[in-house]
């Protein structure tokens, strides 16, 4: 099995099997075409601990501790346990915010981006062009020397710090603890919308472990994947998310959620429209929103799951970006700037605007020149 | 193997590891390149990048990470 994850079509294997896997998770709870979605999910964790107070989407996501656990047992098992940091850890504390910023204006990471498109929600389109002129852009930085530096050797007990964080969440979610007056304190756990829908708790638990498991292994990353296809014409990280997107929308098919259109159900008279799940049809900011996510992603080095699945391998820059996106959830429902199913927040345009004057300073400036 | 020209990529991010690579490798028809990575991520591309590029790879593991030799 290890043999055919790390070979060349490693990616391709486990782009597959993750699609079936989120498919199936959305089938048994989760969210509409949101199996995975390291952003929303990574969002609702934040409203669980409280760090913002949108009553809809609170919930202590098992996904996310089980890829950083997934990949942390896995980098252990096949001795790729390797604690580094110290590549402008603030940078891409800024660039984790963002990133977050404009995946909660699209409505989605790039996984859900996919995702979406697979379940037929044609919004996404729009989404997924903007993922790939980001990573375009991200692109012209790298072949002008951008880097943020080099990250060096930690001691071993560094790489831990994301993994014992991934345990606290998961003691949270089974114990589901109260540190005040009952309902007035976290731990936040959402009784209506999306934060209210999930996957039992073991079935997701589960799902993270084995995904963390398989990205940890074959390198499956979807920004990557266009990174590599436009730069280096290198497809066999591109092959991973075609076969994720092929097999989730034949999923979807078997089951009967692949709803082709903007909407699932036009509006007719007195009925009114059926919009897709968890998405809006302001499409200037579908496309931009995962621009700046997309150019975010392509600055640190990879997509959200990707970050996650370094985390667990000791990466502690990785870590810090991960808790960038923590934050910038956090920033994007107390700050009015996160998008629903009505359209964009009253500050969506404006932190997109911003996140996109950041990261094109951050890319402008950091173009060390190394020898 | 007097004309060997080391690339240090050690600690760098995807894919700049193999950026600096692509850059050592341009205009040489023949020779002997080696790169200092850090991951076994890092390792993968910059073998598999030698490889699709037609070089012969070889690699080993270092004090800190890995040595990856693309020989001509």
């Amino acid at each position: 099995m290890d043999k055919v994850l790390t070979s060349r079509n490693g990616p391709w294997i486990a782009g597959g099997i993750i699609g079936l896997i989120a498919v199936a998770l959305a089938h048994f709870g989760n969210p509409g075409n949101m199996g995975f979605c390291v952003a929303c999910f990574t969002r609702d964790i934040a409203g669980a601990l409280g760090l913002h107070r949108a009553g809809v989407v609170q919930y202590l996501r098992p996904e996310i501790p089980g890829f950083i656990l997934g990949s942390f047992l896995s980098a252990l098992l096949f001795r790729e346990y390797s604690p580094r940091g110290g590549s402008s850890p603030a940078v891409r504390f800024g660039l984790g915010v963002f990133a977050m910023l404009g995946a909660l204006v699209f409505l989605g990471c790039p996984w859900r981006a996919y995702l979406r498109v697979a379940g037929g929600d044609w919004n996404a389109l729009y989404g997924v062009g903007g993922l790939a002129v980001g990573v375009l852009i991200g692109i012209g930085f790298l072949w002008h020397g951008f880097s943020l530096g080099a990250a060096e050797n930690n001691p071993k007990a560094a790489g831990l710090i994301m993994p014992l964080m991934a345990v606290a969440l998961l003691a949270f979610l089974f114990l589901a603890p109260t540190f005040g007056e009952a309902g007035k304190a976290p731990i936040f756990f959402s009784t209506s919308g999306p934060g209210s829908k999930h996957a039992p708790v073991l079935m997701a638990l589960g799902a993270g472990l084995i995904v963390g498991w398989f990205a940890q292994r074959s390198r499956f990353c979807t920004v990557g994947a266009l990174r590599d296809l436009f730069m280096m014409g290198d497809a066999h990280l591109f092959k991973g998310i075609v076969a994720f997107t092929v097999v989730a929308f034949a999923a979807n098919y078997a089951l009967g959620t692949f709803h082709p259109g903007f909407v699932i159900t036009p509006a007719a008279e007195g009925v009114k429209a059926v919009p897709q799940p968890v998405a809006h049809m302001d499409q200037l900011w579908n496309f931009l929103g995962m621009v700046l996510s997309g150019l975010a992603f392509t600055l640190a080095g990879g997509c959200p799951g990707r970050q996650l699945i370094m985390a667990g391998e000791g990466d502690s820059d990785a870590g810090i970006f991960v808790l960038g996106m923590l934050v910038g959830a956090a920033v994007a429902h107390n700050f009015s700037a996160a998008s629903s199913g009505a359209g964009i927040g009253p500050m969506g345009a404006h932190v997109t605007v911003i996140g996109l004057v950041f990261c094109l300073a951050v890319g402008l400036f950091f173009q060390p020149s190394r020898s | 193997m007097s004309d060997t020209i080391t690339v240090n990529a050690s600690g760098l991010s995807c894919p700049q590891p193999v950026i600096e690579t692509k850059k050592a490798l341009s205009g040489l028809s023949s020779g002997r390149v080696e790169v200092l990575v850090d991951t076994a991520t890092s390792r993968n591309n910059v073998a598999r990048f030698g490889e699709n590029k037609g070089w012969r790879v070889t690699t080993e593991e270092r004090e800190g990470g890995f040595r990856v030799i693309l020989e001509k």
